[in-house]
């Protein structure tokens, strides 16, 4: 179990803030963090990975005590098991692919964990490359297979995925799923993206203004509704006919055309985001998400 | 011709640039990094020399170390350390004269780089040195190679400092730009000519080398 309560007073842009979160994070599984830009996400990863103090606070991982104010604890980032993919992956530009995960492996490297990571995240060709010769899918392969050789038991990942096109997306979303079992890794998402968080998370923490305004499954805290039997599935609106009354929706890649019913046509506008649910007696269809 | 003043001059300025090199580096990461209220204060004295006349400097750094001063006198007496009209001295003056030209690249260089290269190697437990010397400072060579060469070339064309604090003493102190005013005074144009014409080439060169050389550093770099 990973538990993390953090205090701290923050100047952000629109002014000062508390950031005051507290919350609990099941081990081996990927808890996502959700809000607007400015909620504290980014501060929290700071605090949790050591680079900034808070004014209060206790993190215990996996019962072992990374921060506590009131006893005076604070472990250094060194001694922290934990990596950190940063939004702009923060490759070495003046190491290769290959040298920037052995330089995060330590002075005596694994030879054989380096091996199987540049192999499992399909790095081999590329070993020798500059980072900045790759393309952004590539990139990210490389800054988790480096955050990966340090062993950490708990991984942060600050929109991991956000600088991508949708179909290399997609495709990293499915793979970042099946390496999370394969290492059973404990991941703390950042996200904007619902559709990721849905497909990603388990849990999922709604952050504003430096507060835990929801927590729950990404079902609960998007929808208000319990998921019982049923598949959510978001997609993006791309036409809407209205004299047929149905809608044109991109879900995972593949076009979907749905009837719908005249007065929920109203509700939808061209690039809304809407969720259906495919439960095991009927489809329903929920508009007005954000 | 008398090489002596050109010798000396290359060597003054080699060996200024050198010690910058060790000096600005902490000075310049410090100044990248830090959030301490004395900073702006720090800046401020380094960058003076941007804008004092040399012969302030040499002015100040006179009285300083003269053997008749409180300073100079403990230096000649007890450490038989002579600053004033003397090569050491003149190192001195000239490390404090060039400094700027070497902590500023070094500075920018690195508040340049993304903050995120830093932490990322603070998260993975490399200490501050580690960081700095195989994160930070690789990737920012340009900056390093134009602070080495904007030193030594300032350096090269000294005069005022020099002149104040080293005086004209031959093989010790006379260096290129005072030996070329000695010899407009005493109107032999010819050597005047032979020592100016000289520098030109070589400074010439050596910012050329810099040019091409740092312009196929950055397209290199954004390949």
């Amino acid at each position: 179990m990973i538990e993390i309560a953090i205090h701290k007073a923050l100047n952000g842009q629109k002014g000062k803030m508390i950031l005051d979160l507290d919350f609990k994070v099941e081990p081996n599984q990927i808890t996502a963090l959700y809000g607007p830009s400015g909620a504290g996400k980014t501060t929290a990863f700071r605090i949790v990975s050591g680079l900034l103090m808070p004014e209060k606070g206790r993190i215990v991982v996996n019962g072992e005590t990374w921060l506590d104010t009131s006893r005076k604890i604070s472990l250094s980032p060194k001694e922290r098991k934990i990596a950190y993919v940063f939004q702009d992956y923060a490759l070495f530009p003046n190491m290769s692919v290959e040298n920037n995960i052995l330089f995060a492996a330590g002075k005596n490297p694994d030879k054989n964990k380096v091996k199987e990571l540049i192999e499992t995240f399909h790095l081999y060709d590329l070993r020798n490359q500059k980072p900045q010769n790759l393309s952004g899918g590539q990139q990210q392969r490389v800054a988790l297979a480096r955050a990966l050789i340090q062993e950490p038991n708990l991984l942060l990942l600050d929109e991991p995925l956000a600088a991508l096109d949708n179909e290399i997306r997609v495709r990293l979303q499915d793979f970042l799923l099946e390496i999370q079992v394969r290492y059973s890794l404990s991941i703390l998402l950042v996200s904007h993206d619902i559709a990721e968080i849905h497909k990603l998370a388990k849990h999922v923490l709604h952050i504003l203004e430096g507060n835990i305004v929801k927590s729950g499954s990404p079902v609960e805290v998007f929808t208000g509704k319990v998921s019982e039997n049923t598949l959510n599935v978001y997609g993006k609106t791309l036409s809407i006919d209205r004299l047929k009354n149905r809608i044109t929706v991109l879900v995972n890649q593949e076009k979907l055309i749905l009837d719908i019913s005249e007065e929920k046509i109203l509700d939808i506008k061209v690039g809304d985001l809407i969720m259906l649910s495919f439960s095991t007696e009927n489809t329903e269809i929920y508009t007005g998400i954000k | 011709m008398d090489w002596t003043p050109l010798i000396l001059t290359f060597k003054l300025a080699l060996i200024t640039t050198l010690i910058l090199l060790l000096i600005a580096i902490p000075l310049g990461a410090w100044l990248a990094f830090s959030k301490s209220k004395s900073k702006p204060f720090l800046e401020t004295l380094i960058s003076m020399p941007l804008v004092l006349p040399p012969t302030v400097l040499g002015f100040y750094f006179l009285i300083t170390f003269s053997p008749n001063s409180w300073l100079g006198g403990l230096l000649n007496d007890w450490f038989d350390i002579k600053l004033v009209f003397s090569f050491p001295g003149l190192v001195i003056a000239s490390v404090i004269y060039s400094l700027p030209f070497m902590v500023h690249p070094v500075q920018s260089g690195l508040s340049s780089l993304p903050s995120s290269l830093r932490e990322a190697s603070i998260v993975m437990g490399k200490s501050k040195r580690t960081t700095l010397f195989k994160v930070l400072l690789p990737n920012i060579k340009p900056s390093l190679l134009t602070g080495f060469v904007l030193t030594f070339a300032h350096t090269v064309g000294e005069f005022g400092v020099v002149l104040m604090i080293g005086g004209n003493i031959p093989g010790k102190t006379k260096v290129a730009s005072i030996a070329i005013y000695d010899e407009v005074e005493a109107l032999n144009y010819g050597n005047a000519n032979q020592y100016s014409l000289i520098l030109f080439a070589i400074t010439f060169t050596i910012l050329l080398l810099v040019y091409v050389v740092n312009r196929k550093e950055i397209k290199r770099w954004w390949k």
